[in-house]
């Protein structure tokens, strides 16, 4: 088989993917008040997930630097090779500690990088929710000058 | 000009979206001069739209950076377009679209 039709086979099965999950126009993520203005990780992820029972797994890649010189711009970026529909972030003694959930439908890589807002030296997690169960990888991050204004 | 900015490259049917977006996302614990506190004003969702589909959504919270940054990746080609929306908790909007390279 040569390249041209490898290219065209994988083309339809991917537009056959985006076309069964049927998703309706502009629907923005239903925004979870509780879940992101919650001081407790537990709580949080009770909110979002329905369950705050989680795994450590090696499958999950988190990238942030060990020294964050300025808090209020921390780069950080979360991958993994999992099957996955949600993937969270956050930052354990933050006022609120949530602070970003991505929705990954089916065709979308499981990847998200941004950066974000540390008031304090901490760990950082990542959890992903695959099959119905969250899976978490943990970092500890420095950070000389805080982030969270006041 | 709208407030966003978009990069999407296409490589091996994967789209590389790389997004950033002006606001100030006042996290509601910054205080001014006289000691009152500046009321939060941030993001809350971020929708992505290539094609009638949504290839990636997220909810922030008031600790995600001023300017946001996003970068992600999805199943598509060059020449799709992709639309990018916003939405913050004073219910204001935005979008931008742009042409897969």
């Amino acid at each position: 088989m040569d390249r041209r039709s490898i290219l065209k086979i994988t083309g339809t099965l991917s537009a056959a993917a985006a076309a069964t999950v049927a998703f309706p126009r502009l629907v923005f993520a239903a925004y979870n008040q509780k879940a992101f203005k919650n001081p407790k990780v537990e709580d949080s992820l009770n909110e979002l997930f329905g369950g705050s029972a989680s795994t450590p797994s090696g499958d999950i890649k988190l990238k942030a630097p060990d020294i964050a010189e300025n808090g209020a711009v921390v780069p950080i970026e979360i991958s993994t090779s999992m099957k996955v529909d949600k993937i969270a972030f956050m930052v354990k003694e933050n006022p609120n500690p949530l602070a970003i959930v991505a929705d990954i439908p089916a065709g979308t890589e499981p990847m998200v990088k941004t950066r974000v807002r540390m008031g304090k030296t901490t760990q950082v997690t990542a959890v992903v929710s695959s099959d119905g169960k969250l899976y978490t990888a943990s970092k500890e991050v420095k950070v000389t000058i805080g982030g969270c204004g006041g | 000009m709208s407030s966003i900015r978009i990069k999407a490259k296409e490589r091996n049917g994967s789209v590389d979206v790389k997004t950033l977006m002006k606001h100030n996302m006042e996290t509601g614990l910054r205080k001014k001069k006289d000691g009152s506190k500046i009321p939060e004003h941030w993001i809350t969702d971020v929708t992505a739209e290539s094609g009638g589909n949504v290839v990636f959504a997220a909810a922030f919270n008031t600790s995600i950076s001023k300017d946001p940054y996003l970068a992600f990746k999805f199943a598509g080609k060059k020449g799709d377009s992709l639309t990018i929306s916003w939405k913050d908790n004073k219910g204001k909007t935005d979008s931008a679209q742009t042409i897969v390279k």
